[in-house]
């Protein structure tokens, strides 16, 4: 069971925000989707409402990805983006203070509004669905130095390629996980001069691993790079055999 | 009792339900069940064998409201705005005639693929500006139901022009456009670029240009493939032939100033098959000429141009094939991830291309070249290239090792090196998209809404495309962009 998949499947009724096929056990599901594909091949019913329930889940992604920057007159920029992501799930931590998480209600304390000028120092927005038009509402966080994107479905390269405005600040950023992330968009992140931490750890999308690391330390010198142990699609050569445990150890 | 008194099949049949389909309907195997009445027919005559049936499943329809002329990027373009803004479901009928269904010819295959807002004419970056949207959101505008998503493989890496010091006061005005409208663009100084890219040799270059978002190249035939799979699910016909004549109907008219004026009209469009004289004529309501670097040779047959020179009748599409080459180069201690595509001073170009230190790169053909008509050839063009000192001079690769080349055409507008749009004065009914001398891939999405627009609409109503009109060949106002890759 790989997690190597290029591009996420669309799944139907399923919604496009899961990874579709790529950690689903064999078997039932893929008898569903035959028939499911059958029906949509014969019948323009199955086809009109499977069109229409993929406009339905676009449509929420793309209402939670409202613009949210009419706040940032009112309340500053920091409460305006940290509201944005409290919002969509995500957790925020403004400087000298905790993290403020919502709780599976989604419910969030409203103290934050009181912090006009306490800049947002980390952003927690693993598994969020945030997308390219919901960037305009993180990147009034000008002063960020943390952001975990891990595990967003819709973050991809496009998405990286915005990140540049955040490069004075930004030190610590996380990607593992994400499922549109390829090593495209990780050659727009040499902008980031001041990271010193990246995450490239399990990125599906990426199609060699290991020569990405490689590549990704060389346009970041000063970035501590974690992802790909990049030994590991190496071959071993003849005396690197594993020895045999029958054999003795020699002394 | 029953059942052995009855017959047998007739009692199966009778008394149990089989499941499957339902005998006498709608069957699955409608085209084998057509072959077999055929042929049982065949053998029940006697004589010769006449084909009840003629095959006509490869030639196009007999009636088709619009015939979009070229089946490369911009003609797809144009068809699917076309269905996408027609009023009613159904209401339009689109015929897309591509003489050649392997696109080895077609510029759209060979393109380098870049896309870029880095131009002087605020259309030419309004059209990118929406480009790069329609790329990024693909999988919405295409999205045809059972069919996996569309991967693009966009390297949003941006474009870097560097410019000597004449150019460089040209370069700054053209920036200030650029970020008018609304592309990201930063101008850098030689000491930032090389702090930035300190494998770039600096000597010369007095300026450069950096695009920092909706920039970068993408595989183009990945969005013709994603243009043609929505075109289908849409309904558009493909047909593969060539278009060999118009049929015109012509209408004297007045004009204003007392002059008489020769008004024609497309109705029939001759589309003669694939190695054969066969041909199917069209009966259409609007043409668009679609086709690249041919389209000089469709307006010639609509009688474009066929009049003294100086006149609006005499006036030809100024659109020919500029051959261009590309290099593919290995050079494994080249520039890093992080290489944006590189425009040099001289007009040469290159980008990286995989993740494996190989490079892509051409030149854009000069102002005045010979084109001959014949094959391109995809030869190692080793010799050719150290003789036109073609190596970005900017950037030293050392050893490098050329893998293969390619040649394509641009669609080269003689004239000003700017698309034209629109409908032409005197031939009414055909509408133009053609002649953006590389950088047709690019603008295709904006150009294809553009057009639909002028058809549907009858003038454009998002990016006004009006210095892009044929008139301006006639009246010899050149809208130029200096800005060509």
């Amino acid at each position: 069971m790989s997690l190597r998949l290029v591009a996420p499947m669309w799944n139907g009724t399923r919604g496009i925000h899961r990874l579709g096929g790529a950690v689903v056990p064999e078997g039932n599901q893929k008898k569903e989707r035959k028939m499911l594909q059958f029906l949509n091949n014969h019948f323009y019913d199955v086809e009109a409402l499977r069109g229409y329930l993929l406009q339905r889940e676009m449509s929420k992604v793309h209402l939670k990805n409202r613009s949210f920057t009419w706040l940032e007159e009112q309340h500053g920029p920091y409460s305006a983006g940290a509201f944005f992501i409290l919002k969509q799930g995500g957790a925020v931590k403004f400087r000298d203070k905790e993290w403020i998480r919502p709780d599976k209600y989604g419910h969030f304390s409203p103290e934050f509004w009181n912090f006009r000028e306490v800049p947002v120092e980390a952003v927690d927005a693993s598994d969020c669905e945030i997308n390219y038009e919901g960037l305009d509402n993180l990147l009034l966080l000008k002063e960020l130095q943390s952001l975990s994107l891990q595990r967003c479905p819709h973050v991809d390269d496009w998405c990286l390629s915005r990140l540049y405005p955040l490069a004075d600040s930004l030190q610590e950023l996380s990607l593992a996980g994400c499922p549109r992330v390829s090593e495209r968009g990780l050659a727009c992140l040499h902008h980031l001069q001041n990271l010193r931490r990246l995450d490239i750890s399990d990125l599906p999308a990426v199609s060699n691993p290991g020569l990405t690391q490689i590549l990704v330390e060389e346009m970041l010198p000063n970035c501590q790079v974690v992802g790909v142990d990049w030994a590991e699609g190496l071959k071993l050569g003849p005396e690197e055999q594993p020895q045999d445990t029958a054999s003795p150890v020699p002394a | 009792m029953i059942r052995r008194v009855l017959p047998h099949g007739l009692g199966r049949g009778l008394l149990t339900r089989r499941p499957g389909t339902r005998r006498g309907g709608f069957s699955l195997d409608w085209d084998g069940k057509v072959s077999e009445i055929k042929k049982k027919i065949k053998s029940i005559l006697p004589g010769t064998p006449c084909d009840v049936l003629p095959d006509t499943s490869h030639l196009p329809p007999e009636h088709s409201d619009v015939v979009v002329v070229g089946g490369g990027v911009l003609g797809l373009s144009v068809a699917y705005w076309l269905k996408q803004l027609e009023n009613r479901r159904g209401g339009m009928r689109v015929l897309v005639v591509e003489r050649d269904h392997t696109y080895s010819q077609a510029s759209t295959g060979l393109s380098v693929g870049g896309i870029c807002q880095q131009f002087s004419l605020p259309e030419n970056i309004q059209l990118s500006l929406f480009s790069a949207s329609f790329l990024r959101n693909i999988n919405e505008y295409l999205a045809v139901t059972n069919a996996p998503p569309l991967d693009l493989q966009f390297n949003p890496s941006g474009y870097l022009l560097l410019a000597s010091e004449k150019d460089a006061a040209a370069m700054e005005s053209n920036v200030k456009v650029q970020k008018q409208e609304g592309a990201k663009v930063c101008l850098m100084s030689p000491d930032q670029l090389r702090n930035k890219f300190p494998w770039i040799n600096t000597e010369g270059v007095a300026l450069a240009s950096y695009g920092m978002e909706n920039e970068g190249w993408f595989d183009p035939w990945c969005l013709l493939h994603g243009l043609r799979q929505k075109l289908m699910s849409m309904g558009v016909f493909f047909c593969q032939g060539e278009v060999t004549r118009f049929v015109t109907s012509s209408q004297r008219m007045m004009t204003t100033d007392d002059e008489m004026v020769t008004l024609k009209s497309i109705h029939e469009v001759h589309v003669k098959m694939d190695h054969s004289l066969e041909y199917q004529p069209v009966e259409c309501a609007i043409v668009i000429n679609a086709a690249g670097a041919w389209s000089a040779q469709i307006a010639a047959l609509a009688g474009i141009g066929k009049g003294p020179p100086g006149t609006l009748q005499g006036t030809k599409l100024p659109v020919e094939p500029r051959k261009r080459y590309v290099y593919v180069w290995h050079c494994p201690q080249g520039p890093g991830l992080e290489t944006p595509l590189v425009a040099d001073t001289s007009g040469a170009y290159f980008r990286r291309e995989g993740l494996g230190s190989n490079y892509l790169g051409g030149r854009s053909p000069a102002e005045v070249s010979r084109v001959g008509w014949d094959m391109l050839a995809r030869r190692h063009r080793i010799i050719v290239m150290k003789e036109s000192g073609f190596w970005p001079g900017s950037v030293c690769f050392v050893h490098p090792q050329v893998q293969t080349a390619w040649a394509g055409y641009y669609d080269y507008n003689t004239f000003d090196q700017n698309g034209v749009v629109g409908p032409h004065p005197l031939v009414v009914n055909m509408y133009f998209a053609t002649g953006f001398s590389g950088h047709g891939l690019q603008q295709a999405p904006g150009v294809g809404r553009a057009v639909a627009e002028m058809i549907l609409e009858g003038s454009f109503q998002t990016i006004d495309l009006s210095p892009f009109l044929f008139n301006r060949f006639y009246l010899g106002e050149k809208t130029q962009e200096n800005n060509i890759m």
